[in-house]
């Protein structure tokens, strides 16, 4: 019998929610490290017991945590209580699981450079938190980070050393970045299924970037973007992108929300156009694509950039069938009235069940379930801190 | 004579102890050595106490000693002596603020 196990982030903790395969009964499980800003947890698929949790706090800086249950017992990764202090067996200085610091070596051609303040002030890169990790899909080991101010950090250690890809960093943009209304942050990577060599990763708002050689360069894929709010709306850089998604069967198609407008590349983000279509209002953050097919995809519409709750006090998800532009509203089981609360980026995701499972939290603490591809709703979890990510492990 | 410091409830709970914590720590007792004997005993506070990058006291933590703000002294000032006695406790504190 298959199992579904969910991994909520939220402002004051982390959360687990499993269930058997028919997705009607859950068990909800935590808060684990409950007062911490959990950005986001992720399982490896190589070893779906392996999770890994950017744990952060304002105060208290960042902290990551890696489970080798499946969420009951978490470590950082390298410092178990009550180990002597010095040295892991593998030979990393304990207490640098928490260490993400930019790379300044003249070796990666990458010294620390200036980016954008809101006000086009040059600022210093400063490192803040981590906002997205991504587990390799082979190696337990190998995990990435998007890191706040943008940079992409990886371990190979199972997270107890982290060091910068400074290629992104410094292929020659970055003093063109700018924050995002919520920091400028790396919140999107996407690997490759087929092609180790090749990531996608975004930027808010810088905009979306590829790498073809495992993350040693990487270039600006924006063309067919256009940003009324920033001075030059084509820009190569500058475009506010909340979230990609690619479906694994069709991985050089892909999807983007933006600040404004949903975008589709057929060229792995040569080019983009945009698919809106009759959405009723094209603002949003969240992006998902269905489990078993590369063309229905899901957004979630929300007012506008100033004005961050549905429209009309109606939740609603929306669901093209065929890769944009034609949208249907899916409204069972969701709020119809008086509902205010917005969907942050990282917090839609699907399960490979069949039928497919789709998955989103709240700033208001609920996390929805559609267990039969977003027809209908059910919240499986109503009274939770704000939802900061939702990821969704299908487990055999 | 132990040290003993006092920890922020979340460092306590990164760390797997309880409020106080008592530490051997060189002579002369300065904030500076008092913090890296904590970082020693307990790795996983490396980072949380003192930024990695900068080098420096998390900008919203305070240290106190016999009711004296240490925030704002150079790490290398002798701490009176009822500290190195483990009389007085080394206390870390999280500025107040909302959230």
């Amino acid at each position: 019998m298959n199992k579904v196990r969910v991994l909520a982030g939220t402002r004051k903790g982390a959360f687990i929610l499993t269930s058997d395969g028919k997705r009607q009964r859950w068990k909800i499980d935590g808060p684990f490290f409950g007062g911490w800003e959990i950005y986001h947890l992720a399982g490896s698929p190589a070893d779906p017991d392996r999770l890994y949790a950017s744990q952060s706090s304002a105060w208290f800086g960042q902290i990551i945590q890696r489970s080798k249950d499946g969420g009951r017992s978490w470590e950082q990764p390298g410092n178990t209580s009550g180990e002597e202090p010095g040295m892991t067996p593998e030979g990393t200085l304990r207490g640098e699981s928490n260490k993400f610091v930019y790379d300044t070596s003249s070796e990666s051609g990458a010294p620390l450079s200036e980016h954008q303040w809101y006000d086009g002030k040059p600022t210093p890169w400063e490192f803040k938190r981590v906002w997205h990790l991504e587990p390799s899909a082979s190696d337990p080991d190998t995990v990435y980070a998007g890191v706040e101010d943008a940079a992409l950090f990886r371990t190979t250690d199972g997270g107890e050393s982290w060091h910068e890809l400074a290629g992104l960093r410094g292929h020659g943009t970055g003093p063109l970045w700018q924050p995002g209304a919520g920091g400028m942050c790396l919140h999107t990577i996407m690997l490759h299924p087929a092609n180790p060599e090749r990531m996608y990763i975004a930027i808010s708002a810088a905009g979306a970037f590829r790498t073809d050689d495992g993350g040693r360069s990487w270039k600006p894929i924006n063309k067919g973007l256009h940003s009324e709010y920033i001075p030059n709306p084509t820009a190569e850089v500058g475009h506010c992108v909340h979230r990609l998604a690619m479906h694994p069967a069709r991985p050089d198609v892909l999807y983007m929300q933006k600040h404004w407008d949903v975008m589709r590349s057929d060229d792995a983000g040569d080019n983009w156009y945009e698919v809106s279509g009759n959405l009723p209002t094209d603002f949003g953050f969240v992006i998902d694509v269905h489990a078993h097919d590369p063309d229905t995809i899901y957004v979630v519409p929300i007012k506008s950039d100033s004005e961050h709750y549905p429209p009309d006090g109606r939740l609603r998800v929306y669901r093209s069938r065929n890769g944009g532009n034609a949208w249907e509203a899916l409204r069972k089981g969701l709020p119809q009235r008086n509902c205010y609360v917005n969907i942050l980026r990282d917090a839609m995701a699907v399960d490979s069940l069949d039928d497919c499972g789709v998955y989103f939290g709240t700033t208001g603490g609920q996390i929805y379930c559609s267990p039969d591809s977003g027809d209908s709703w059910k919240a499986i979890a109503r009274h939770l801190p704000p939802v900061l990510s939702v990821e969704v492990q299908t487990l055999a | 004579m132990p040290v003993h410091v006092v920890l922020p409830y979340q460092l306590q709970t990164l760390a797997g102890t309880g409020r106080e914590v008592e530490l051997e720590v060189p002579s002369p007792v300065t904030p500076r050595a008092i913090l890296e004997a904590l970082e020693a005993r307990y790795p996983m506070l490396r980072g949380a106490v003192i930024d990695h990058a900068a080098g420096e006291r998390r900008p919203r933590l305070r240290f106190f000693a016999c009711q004296e703000d240490y925030s704002h002294e150079p790490v290398d000032t002798p701490l009176p002596d009822a500290v190195a006695r483990g009389e007085e406790a080394f206390v870390i504190v999280g500025a107040i603020s909302g959230g």
